[in-house]
């Protein structure tokens, strides 16, 4: 392993995050704020509470995930995307670096830069309400792999974009609506039966309701389950970025 | 001396069939400078991209410094550095940070001194911390090179690097070739400018259309297909060669003030003397004389146009 080279992808991927460090950082204070504000004052006030949960408190877990999922993968998806745009990946396909490396270097700073942004609503949210997380190591465990594993579904999805309207598509056509969909604020058990069966066909009811569990000890599905959906969708990224070093899909002709 | 770099019949076709390199053999000793000339799309690129590892090669074989560049990458790409055609660098990056980078990719540890030192050669070291962007593209261009330079490479590949320079950037960057070739850099440089590969190129590789027509000492290659010219120049301009001269192929040049003679510098006998005793046969006074040697950019053009002998 290379690992001079992760470090040096991975530091000069985390200068562009420090560059932008006010921006990177106030967008997702203004927003969870404002969430907080419509969501939890304003209808919050009519719902009360959602399986025994203050509905403000409720949200906190959604909106860590809606905002965690959505930064990994445009994080992600611009690194490696931007090097291809101005022309710099000859330097990357002309380094003594494999795609492990490649991917570990972009991957790892994209999903450091998300996890920050995570913390910081964490942090942002626990001055709004009242927060107890009841499985804190699993809140943790489930943080990081969501990090991670969007990181490197953006990292496919930079690889595969050929101009900025597609880079900027699948986030803003399937991960917003599934994320939203997904139960990030409300509990799949609220919906009616024949939508509660639909909705188990989207991966990140999977995660929410994890995460959810995770804060609060109770879950819309079992919590294996989740952990289970988690690792299948990091490896089958991975499985995918490995297919893609190895024939050069759309980076090497 | 050994081959750092040799080429063993390297193919690339594309999918719509259109053949980019078609069976390239090529073997570059440590230390030389070698001119790739060619036109544009004559496959100069492609060579240096497929060699580097930024395209694969349909069939064939590289080994640099004896290391094969698909079965043992990591030791042929670490001896290599590139410098592209196209000045690709992330403009929001400090000069500093960019060089450090690539030392980094190249899994090198940090030495700043080293890089310091690249840089003042460059005359990069004041604008270090200076974004790309805020460069000139002159400046931009030395900090590809300096990229290319600060993982400490035996082999330099530069693309086309005087493209688009203006002729005091030219020189500059001449000059830094030869630095680098005094230190023991092998230097790959294709160009299309003829005067570049003639002022500081050892060897000279002529590529079009995907094939190496060939490669060859400048000296030979100048010596081999020049031809000279004398020009004999007259006292009192004549209107029409005289007839006794008539076999020698002469031009009347400068309003009957010269006459031109082209000769093969390979042939056992040139002619000269038979002219110059000839002319004064004729009559005509002789105010003096001299030859020109044809450049490489005719024996270029000959060579692509297939005139060649």
């Amino acid at each position: 392993m290379n690992w001079t080279a992760v470090a040096s992808i991975y530091r000069f991927e985390m200068a562009r995050f420090f560059r932008t460090l006010m921006q990177s950082f106030l967008s997702p204070v203004l927003s969870t704020s404002l969430y907080f504000v419509v969501f939890g004052a304003a209808i919050g006030s009519r719902i009360d509470q959602v399986e025994g949960i203050d509905y403000g408190a409720f949200i906190v877990p959604g909106l860590i995930m809606l905002s965690v999922m959505t930064q990994a993968i445009s994080n992600a998806s611009f690194g490696i995307y931007f090097p291809k745009f101005i022309g710099t990946i000859y330097e990357l396909l002309s380094a003594p670096v494999n795609f492990l490396e490649i991917v570990l270097g972009y991957v790892g700073a994209a999903a450091t830069k998300a996890l920050f942004i995570g913390v910081v609503i964490l942090a942002t949210a626990s001055l709004f309400v009242d927060l107890t997380i009841a499985h804190p190591w699993a809140m943790v465990l489930f943080l990081l792999l969501t990090c991670l594993s969007f990181a490197l579904l953006g990292f496919i999805i930079g690889i595969w974009a050929g101009n900025f309207e597609q880079l900027q598509l699948v986030p803003l056509m399937i991960v917003t609506p599934l994320v939203f969909l997904g139960g990030s604020f409300y509990s799949i058990s609220m919906l009616p039966p024949i939508w509660q069966k639909i909705t188990m066909f989207n991966p990140v009811v999977y995660l929410i309701s994890g995460f959810r569990w995770a804060f609060f000890d109770t879950a819309d599905v079992p919590v294996g389950l989740s952990l289970l959906a988690i690792g299948g969708f990091t490896t089958l990224c991975l499985a995918v970025i490995w297919w893609i070093f190895k024939t050069g899909w759309r980076i090497r002709s | 001396m050994p081959a750092i770099l040799a080429i063993r019949d390297l193919r690339k076709s594309y999918a719509n069939g259109f053949e980019a390199l078609k069976g390239v053999t090529l073997d570059i000793e440590e230390g030389e400078i070698l001119a790739l000339l060619g036109p544009n799309g004559a496959g100069k690129t492609t060579l240096i991209s497929t060699i580097c590892g930024i395209i694969i090669p349909s069939s064939g074989t590289v080994t640099v410094g004896g290391h094969d560049t698909i079965e043992d990458y990591r030791a042929a790409r670490s001896l290599i550095g590139l410098v592209p055609q196209e000045i690709n660098l992330e403009p929001f990056e400090t000069v500093w940070n960019t060089v450090r980078f690539s030392r980094g990719l190249f899994g090198k540890s940090r030495n700043d001194a080293l890089l310091e030192d690249i840089l003042r050669k460059l005359s990069l070291w004041e604008k270090r911390k200076s974004r790309i962007m805020e460069l000139s593209g002159g400046m931009k261009r030395r900090v590809l090179i300096a990229k290319a330079l600060s993982h400490e490479p035996r082999i330099l590949f530069l693309d086309e690097p005087t493209a688009g320079v203006d002729v005091e950037l030219r020189k500059d960057m001449w000059t830094i070739v030869a630095e680098l070739k005094a230190s023991g850099v092998t230097i790959i440089l294709t160009t299309h400018y003829i005067e570049e590969a003639e002022a500081i190129a050892d060897r000279i590789g002529v590529i079009a259309d995907g094939a190496l027509l060939l490669v060859e000492e400048k000296e030979n290659l100048m010596t081999r297909m020049g031809q000279k010219q004398l020009e004999v120049q007259l006292t009192t301009p004549i209107s029409v060669v005289p007839e006794q001269l008539a076999h020698y192929d002469l031009q009347l040049v400068n309003g009957g003030d010269a006459l031109v003679y082209t000769y093969d510098t390979r042939g056992e006998r040139t002619g000269i003397t038979g002219l110059l005793n000839d002319v004064a046969q004729a009559g005509l006074a002789l105010a003096d004389v001299q030859t020109r040697q044809s450049s490489l950019e005719d024996i270029f053009v000959d060579l692509v146009s297939g005139d060649a002998p």
